[in-house]
């Protein structure tokens, strides 16, 4: 009997949600760019919503949609550009909405040693440079921000994800590439940003899935990330831009 | 099969045990499309990451054999006292994440590396984003193989045939020469066949040391992840053919080792 009880309470203790049943998970995919902000905005969620338990996810955005469509249990998807949403539209429970804009700059050793001045620095041979790859939304803008200003590079490495763009400028094993604004802000004594003169609009879109069992607290989160006066404000402390 | 003496649960879960080993496997090789298998095959993307793989992974296993070769003598025949840290140094790469081995060889010969400054100062060569970079880090994680194969096809040769060549007068490179590696080379071959298929697969320590650029540095087990994000067609039949090389490598060395008895 007395055994019977111990196993319980070790069980209870192994899976700890005896107490509180009412406990509740949200999953959130979130776009690699937005690891640092995540990190608040879970913070800040979690002590609003009592019960609740932010599990978040970052990495590229084609890799969410890529698992999302092989099932993985995600409430929330948040996605740096509208295509790797799309990849998964029939999954989406409602209207993709814009929780935040960026911008695309390029990253550089702290006092930009090679004197890059602009995107067309970046066709120089000798130039170590490392962009998202293509299927990254990061690296789909940058493709689009090159084009658009007509100018041809040869990147020396293409990366699963914004981030690991961003680590090998950190790292010195590349001179330049094409990242977020926020995201050499949240490296900021690492590299250098080199502001970019094409316009090209980065919109990160966010969108509830159908699979959530819990949908109602899933449209919370994205008004909380939509919101100016608290999720919005977060956003914008790491230098991401409001819709 | 003898049931009657083993007993029921053993059975039940050995069972189990062969269908989570199995069914990935089988799962592979039902859900490829082999109607698009060739195409795919010839689609410029995966005939890059072929090529490259095959190119690294031979030459990885080249310095593996020139490297961990040596390696493997001195760990048979070297001086007592320094097996046993030499032993651990070769093995560790085994059981490290390739991940891991892959941030160490950034830190070591990386352009900002310990020894990859230097060489960057010198020559002007670095080695991350190229094909150098890939067959270090193939031959990293494959050279345990080769040192361990032929430590343990040493440790069979017995010594009193190289103590006969000695008597006889042979120096000790004719020694080597004439009669270890002869008698060392069914080890020296399976070690090499394992440190290929561990070459081939490859995956942490490429692309954190040496990137995924297509047609650079891009190879078939990191095609295989990226190209599950794009074209899962492509991304399987690529690992089928990866499937079909390890059990190539593994009847192949099978024979070996048994014909080495």
């Amino acid at each position: 009997m007395i055994r019977a009880a111990s196993l319980l309470v070790l069980l209870c203790v192994l899976v700890g949600s005896c107490s509180q049943p009412e406990d509740r998970k949200l999953t959130v995919f979130a776009a690699a760019s937005l690891v640092d902000a995540m990190d608040d905005l879970e913070a800040t969620f979690e002590s609003s919503h009592p019960g609740v338990d932010l599990v978040i996810s970052t990495a590229g955005s084609q890799q969410l949609a890529a698992q999302i469509r092989d099932g993985a249990p995600a409430d929330v998807f948040v996605s740096a550009d509208l295509r790797q949403l799309d990849a998964v539209g029939d999954q989406l429970a409602g209207e993709p909405r814009v929780v935040a804009t960026n911008q695309l700059v390029i990253a550089v050793a702290p006092g930009n040693p090679s004197a890059i001045g602009g995107l067309s620095d970046l066709a120089a041979r000798d130039l170590v440079l490392v962009l998202p790859a293509p299927d990254v939304p990061a690296g789909a803008y940058a493709r689009r921000a090159l084009l658009s200003a007509g100018v041809e590079v040869t990147p020396d490495d293409l990366t699963p994800d914004v981030r690991g763009a961003l680590s090998k400028v950190a790292l010195g094993e590349a001179d330049a590439a094409i990242v977020y604004r926020t995201d050499v802000a949240a490296r900021a004594d690492e590299v250098d940003a080199i502001p970019i003169d094409a316009e090209v609009a980065v919109e990160y879109h966010g969108a509830a899935l159908e699979r959530s069992p819990h949908p109602e607290l899933a449209g919370e989160l994205l008004d909380f990330l939509t919101d100016p006066e608290t999720g919005g404000a977060i956003l914008a402390d790491h230098g991401f831009s409001s819709p | 099969m003898r049931s009657r003496h083993t007993p029921l649960p053993v059975t039940a879960l050995a069972v189990a045990g062969v269908v989570f080993l199995g069914l990935p496997l089988l799962a592979l090789l039902l859900r490829t499309p082999w109607d698009r298998a060739a195409e795919l095959l010839g689609a410029p993307a995966v005939r890059d990451a072929l090529r490259i793989s095959l190119i690294a992974s031979i030459l990885a296993v080249a310095v593996a054999v020139l490297l961990g070769g040596p390696l493997g003598y001195v760990l048979a025949r070297g001086p007592r006292r320094l097996r046993g840290a030499l032993r651990a140094l070769v093995l560790l790469p085994l059981v490290l994440p390739p991940v891991v081995g892959g941030v160490a060889l950034l830190l070591a010969f990386g352009r900002r590396g310990i020894a990859g400054a230097v060489i960057a100062d010198a020559t002007g060569v670095t080695l991350p984003f190229s094909l150098a970079g890939v067959v270090m880090a193939e031959a990293f994680v494959a050279l345990p193989f080769v040192a361990l194969a032929v430590e343990a096809g040493l440790r069979r040769v017995d010594p009193g045939l190289e103590q006969a060549a000695a008597t006889l007068g042979a120096p000790p490179w004719t020694r080597l020469r004439r009669v270890t590696l002869p008698l060392a080379a069914p080890a020296l071959g399976a070690g090499a066949a394992l440190a290929w298929a561990r070459a081939l697969g490859e995956f942490g320590a490429t692309i954190t040391f040496a990137g995924s650029l297509p047609g650079v540095t891009e190879t078939m087990p990191v095609a295989v992840y990226l190209e599950l994000q794009g074209d899962p067609g492509a991304a399987y039949v690529l690992s089928i053919l990866l499937l079909a090389v390890s059990v190539l490598v593994l009847g192949v060395t099978g024979l070996r080792v048994r014909a080495g008895r």
